[in-house]
């Protein structure tokens, strides 16, 4: 009881744990505290008023307003994507499965400039859409988009291995007490996937909130209405004000921690139902 | 072993019925969305960036290559990932040691430490940086006085890009070190293996494909970077200039030939990278199959 571990015939407990909290701390612990500290030297006031003013209340709006949006439209669509992955075979699966990660894959930059170029007004799909008067490119739209792409893998990702995972003999036996094919949906396997749902959820939008590279070059980035709240962090640093950086870099922290202990909450969720069962 | 997988599956579609089944009509809706959505989200967006990178013909597109300027952020693209991979690499090999071979008070609080890069915009990723060495940062007078430049130069940028690849290593490490168990290694011990001996022998042959997929994403990520690179290295061509960070100068330049040639090198890396991850999933469920079939033997 008086170590803080456990005995084990392993040997190098000391240079293993030593070597990861000395790399953690000066690689990431430090660093990010220098946000803490830099926002705590500045003073409530001047916290508030750098946080909260209109320019950078209207970045909140717009990136925490369409990354609930986007997460939300991952959600359908992802469930679709592990769903047809999972259940149905048809020509071009393997292909389908491989590329769901691109949005992970491809630099954001790289995604942001194709973005921008195919749904601007002359671009392959924003042509069609234009003498619709449907403008994606250069508007609050073209940011949505942007985090529909960025987004998608996460639910795809977390839902796939527990609909791969759920025993067909509960369906079967659903089906046997006389339940509807949508019955059996709803009441069976939507319950059991919820929480792998609502994970993807929480990750594509954390994932989103913070998104700079390929929202960028599609936004537009007009002040008040389709500038997001990393591009205005990156604006202030260019104006040296670097306090006004620092105090709406710690507002976007905090929500980063509290999704990440939420996410962290979810899958322990999902780890003992997975155990349960 | 695929023929297995397509017997089972095909014996398990024969007795099903109707009523554990969708009707034909909303697996074709659903098949039909899937593939829209695939092919207007995912395989346009690729498909353009070759395109219009090629769209003024080979010539263009080699000369938009050839030259100093996109060398010199190739090169150090390749630099920043030489150097960051292997230093997380190490440190995911150090923590997974850690953390799956060892129980201890405070092991998930030290995970979930260790996830806080993936969770941070890659904005802020940059900026923590700058509040540190930056001239109005913490350390920034000294480094004034020792004319040692760190943002605005190669440093920050290698430590930005260390900062947001951090947890791709020891992400994949952890869950399959802690899923095989120590038996292996602790029968070497009992042998008499040294330290290294276990880990070399006992250890990095089962995690080695593990670890492949990690340092994979990890330099995927590392030369793809582009939010927190673009925060401490001032774009100053030449110098401080990565492949995406190239790409978005030349973008906004409206040389936009040039730009997509340039984001075609970065497309391919990530279709490689795509096609090297499906290869190693398949070789670890290779590897997961015959344990789960050694075992039940």
């Amino acid at each position: 009881m008086a170590s803080v571990k456990r005995f084990s015939p392993l040997p190098g407990f000391g240079l293993a744990m030593g070597y990861t909290l000395v790399y953690l701390s000066l690689v990431v612990l430090i660093p990010l505290s220098a946000v803490a500290t830099k926002t705590l030297a500045m003073g409530w006031d001047s916290f508030w008023d750098a946080a909260s003013s209109p320019r950078v209340v209207a970045s909140y709006q717009l990136s925490f307003g369409a990354s609930l949006l986007a997460a939300a439209i991952n959600v359908v669509f992802g469930l679709i994507f592990a769903w047809v992955l999972v259940r149905y075979r048809f020509p071009g699966k393997g292909l389908i499965d491989a590329l769901v990660d691109l949005p992970f894959a491809l630099p954001t930059a790289v995604a942001g400039i194709a973005l921008a170029t195919i749904y601007s007004e002359n671009g392959s799909v924003g042509s069609l859409l234009e003498p619709w008067g449907i403008e994606i490119a250069y508007t609050p739209n073209g940011v949505l988009l942007a985090l529909v792409f960025i987004g998608l893998p996460f639910v795809v990702r977390t839902v796939q291995p527990v609909l791969a995972d759920l025993e067909k003999d509960v369906e079967e036996a659903a089906a046997g007490l006389g339940a509807s094919r949508w019955q059996t949906f709803a009441r069976i396997i939507l319950p059991h996937i919820a929480p792998a749902l609502l994970t993807g959820f929480a990750m594509a939008f954390a994932r989103a909130v913070g998104e700079y590279g390929s929202v960028i070059f599609i936004a537009g980035n007009v002040p008040m209405v389709s500038e997001i709240t990393p591009l205005l962090i990156i604006t202030k640093l260019e104006q040296y004000d670097y306090a006004g950086a620092t105090a709406v870099a710690s507002v976007m922290l905090i929500i980063s921690f509290v999704l990440l202990l939420l996410i962290n909450g979810l899958q322990g969720w999902m780890h003992n139902r997975g155990r349960r069962t | 072993m695929s023929t297995s997988i397509a017997l089972h599956v095909g014996s398990l579609e024969r007795g099903e019925t109707a009523s554990t089944r969708e009707p034909a009509w909303v697996k074709v809706v659903l098949i039909s969305i899937a593939l829209s959505f695939f092919g207007i989200f995912l395989l346009l967006p690729l498909g353009t960036v070759f395109a219009e990178a090629l769209r003024k013909g080979w010539g263009a597109y080699l000369a938009a290559l050839v030259n100093r300027d996109a060398w010199d952020a190739i090169r150090l693209t390749l630099i920043t990932a030489a150097i960051a991979v292997p230093l997380n690499l190490v440190f995911g090999v150090a923590a997974s040691w850690a953390i799956a071979r060892f129980e201890f008070v405070g092991k998930r609080v030290l995970i979930t430490l260790i996830d806080l890069p993936f969770s941070v915009s890659p904005v802020i990723s940059g900026l923590i940086y700058v509040l540190l060495f930056g001239a109005q940062g913490w350390f920034g007078p000294w480094l004034q006085e020792h004319d040692i430049r760190i943002i605005f130069a190669v440093p920050g940028i290698v430590l930005a890009t260390i900062f947001v690849t951090f947890p791709f290593v020891a992400r994949e490490l952890i869950p399959l070190m802690e899923a095989q168990g120590s038996e292996e290694e602790e029968a070497a011990v009992v042998l008499g293996a040294s330290g290294w001996q276990v880990f070399w022998y006992a250890t990095l042959p089962n995690i080695k494909w593990g670890l492949l997929y990690g340092v994979i994403l990890c330099n995927a990520r590392a030369m793809g970077e582009f939010g927190a690179v673009s925060v401490v290295s001032g774009h100053i061509r030449g110098q401080t200039n990565t492949m995406p960070l190239y790409v978005e100068i030349l973008y906004n330049e409206y040389n936009y030939a040039a730009a997509f040639a340039v984001a075609s090198l970065l497309a391919l890396l990530a279709i490689i990278t795509l096609a090297l991850k499906t290869l190693v999933e398949r070789q670890t469920r290779r590897q997961l199959q015959e344990v789960t079939e050694a075992s039940g033997e």
